[in-house]
């Protein structure tokens, strides 16, 4: 293949890609039952695509980023309790919050070790948890904020008890903004990101602005956690304090990493498929579920995920490489 | 166009107590191939860290074409043309010599920051890219991820991402550092070969090469500029030869 139709190519959407969007639509009117649980999936998958954008494509790790979920989800509800109920307006108010947090902790994670980096995000989660904690008045404290009544989708569609319309809603806004990031990641722009992640040193020296790449790329991704928090909180109606807390941090890094880091399709992937298992698995422990998730992570962490999704590798594989 | 592509004058780096760069005075004329060289501890990665921008001058200037660049950030030096290679490779491992040159033009010519194109839209970043991967013997492993190609391939994509920065000045680390015997000479004709309107500074240890390549050597000793001259007067430089036996008095 030439080098410009081999590059052309990678950006091209490829039919598995069509299929996997049309079912992604398709899934709630064929399992309405299971509405509700489709539309967390794109919530949380939405949120762990935004993880990739700094984690994988950049190589910022991050134990904070539900900071940007959290205020995506409290700035929605706000927004709809006390100004407009509309749904796309509240998205909009909630992506720009987060996209304002994200822009001022952006300068918090440019110089530093890794492990600088997990507990400045971590930090900065904490006290964003803590603040809609004091400001009860406003946030309804621990008891979270309750009440937020959407109008309908668009003026026209109600938001219903199925939850089909909210899981329509999460799955569109999960599409277009992955069709555009997947634009990023294949532009100029989004190598240059991972020309930084991979050398920084190299990066600066061929003229690439590496803090403004990081301030870019994770003002962007708070944007995007930002809308996955106002999906979150549109859709059920509800913002609670755990929107900010490190689980919700920690268990979106692991879906990513389940799914394949630096992988846009990695971060839906891990999302459908820690929702699968955590359905699966309760149901068979409901007390000791983590236990299962632990042991996978483990194995997939050791193992290596290139080879357990291949199991004719397992053995005799390790015999050749000595070879 | 000024007679020098780049200058220092009076270039001092202190670290503490210590002098590393002991008022340098350099002058590279347009197109030269100039070679600095001297023994370990001599400050040549020093000097280089100070005119790349990676290390802030203590005191003295840094002219660049005419230009004062004494305190311009790195990626602003690259933008006017002060380019580097490193002594050990720095390479984006996860992608392939083609994504990584076309990336590079892309962003040297501006377009670093168009998100809504994708890499490759443009033919002509291509080509130049393309052109770049011939020169350099990288073409039949340009889909091959950087972290895979053998260490002769990496040390020629090394090269070919500072020449597409289109540097006026290169500063080429002991290009050939660590490069087994037989694919030397690939690199050493490709240095050769290096467009003539390009101001070349080699630091290199390997003495065969200096004299082969440069035709202005300047001397460094202990971050101070000994001497500087044609290979031949350097070739037969008492206090070089001292230097290089361990004998220095200076």
């Amino acid at each position: 293949m030439d080098a410009r139709s081999s590059l052309l190519h990678a950006r091209r959407f490829k039919a598995a890609e069509w299929a996997f969007w049309c079912l992604a639509f398709a899934a709630p009117a064929l399992l309405p039952s299971h509405a509700l649980m489709l539309n967390e999936m794109a919530i949380v998958a939405l949120f762990a695509v935004s993880l990739d954008l700094i984690l994988g494509y950049s190589g910022i790790v991050s134990l904070g980023h539900a900071a940007f979920l959290g205020l995506g989800a409290y700035s929605a509800a706000l927004f709809a309790k006390f100004i407009l109920p509309d749904p796309l307006l509240g998205l909009c108010v909630g992506v720009g919050a987060s996209l304002v947090l994200g822009y001022l902790c952006s300068f918090s994670i440019m110089r530093g070790s890794d492990l600088t980096r997990l507990m400045v995000t971590l930090g900065t989660a904490l006290i964003l948890l803590e603040l809609a904690n004091k400001f009860g008045d406003i946030t309804g404290g621990s008891d979270g904020l309750q009440g937020v009544v959407m109008a309908p989708l668009f003026g026209r569609f109600e938001f219903d008890l199925m939850g089909q319309v909210a899981a329509w809603y999460s799955i569109g806004v999960l599409f277009v903004l992955f069709v555009l990031m997947r634009r990023l990641v294949h532009s100029p722009l989004g190598a240059s990101l991972m020309a930084v992640r991979d050398n920084a040193l190299r990066a600066r020296a061929i003229g690439i602005h590496v803090n403004g790449r990081l301030s870019l790329i994770y003002t962007l991704a708070a944007g995007v956690a930002g809308a996955a928090g106002a999906l979150l909180a549109q859709t059920t109606g509800f913002a609670s304090l755990d929107v900010f807390a490190m689980d919700r941090s920690a268990d979106v890094m692991l879906m990513l990493v389940m799914g394949g880091v630096g992988w846009l399709y990695g971060g839906v992937v891990g999302a459908v498929l820690f929702k699968l298992m955590y359905d699966v698995i309760a149901n068979i422990t409901p007390q000791y579920w983590t236990f299962w998730i632990g042991l996978f992570l483990v194995v997939l962490m050791r193992v290596g995920r290139e080879r357990l999704v291949r199991p004719w590798t397992w053995f005799g594989a390790s015999r050749k490489e000595q070879a | 166009m000024s007679e020098f592509a780049l200058e220092t004058t009076g270039l001092v780096k202190r670290f503490g107590g210590i002098v590393a760069t002991d008022h340098v005075n350099l002058r590279i004329k347009q197109g030269a191939r100039h070679a600095l060289i001297g023994p370990n501890g001599a400050g040549k990665t020093t000097l280089i860290n100070l005119m790349t921008g990676v290390l802030p001058v203590s005191e003295g200037r840094i002219v660049l074409q005419g230009q004062d660049i004494s305190h311009l950030a790195p990626e602003q030096r690259v933008a006017r043309g002060m380019v580097r290679t490193f002594q050990i490779n720095q390479l984006f491992a996860s992608m392939t010599p083609l994504e990584t040159l076309v990336m590079v033009i892309s962003q040297h010519l501006g377009l670093g920051k168009r998100w809504w194109q994708p890499l490759g839209q443009r033919g002509d970043v291509v080509d130049r890219a393309t052109a770049l991967l011939t020169q350099f013997h990288l073409m039949e492993v340009m889909h091959q991820r950087t972290e895979h190609l053998a260490y002769g391939k990496r040390r020629l994509l090394e090269m070919a991402i500072a020449l597409a920065c289109e540097p006026r000045v290169l500063l080429l680390d002991e290009p050939v550092a660590g490069v087994p015997a037989g694919e030397r000479d690939e690199l050493l004709a490709i240095v050769a070969q290096l467009p003539a309107d390009v101001s070349v500074v080699l630091i290199e240890h390997d003495m065969d090469l200096v004299f082969g390549f440069a035709d202005r050597i300047t001397v460094l000793v202990n971050g101070a500029v000994l001497t500087e001259g044609t290979p031949q007067e350097i070739a037969h430089d008492q206090r070089v030869k001292d230097v290089y036996l361990g004998q220095a008095h200076v």
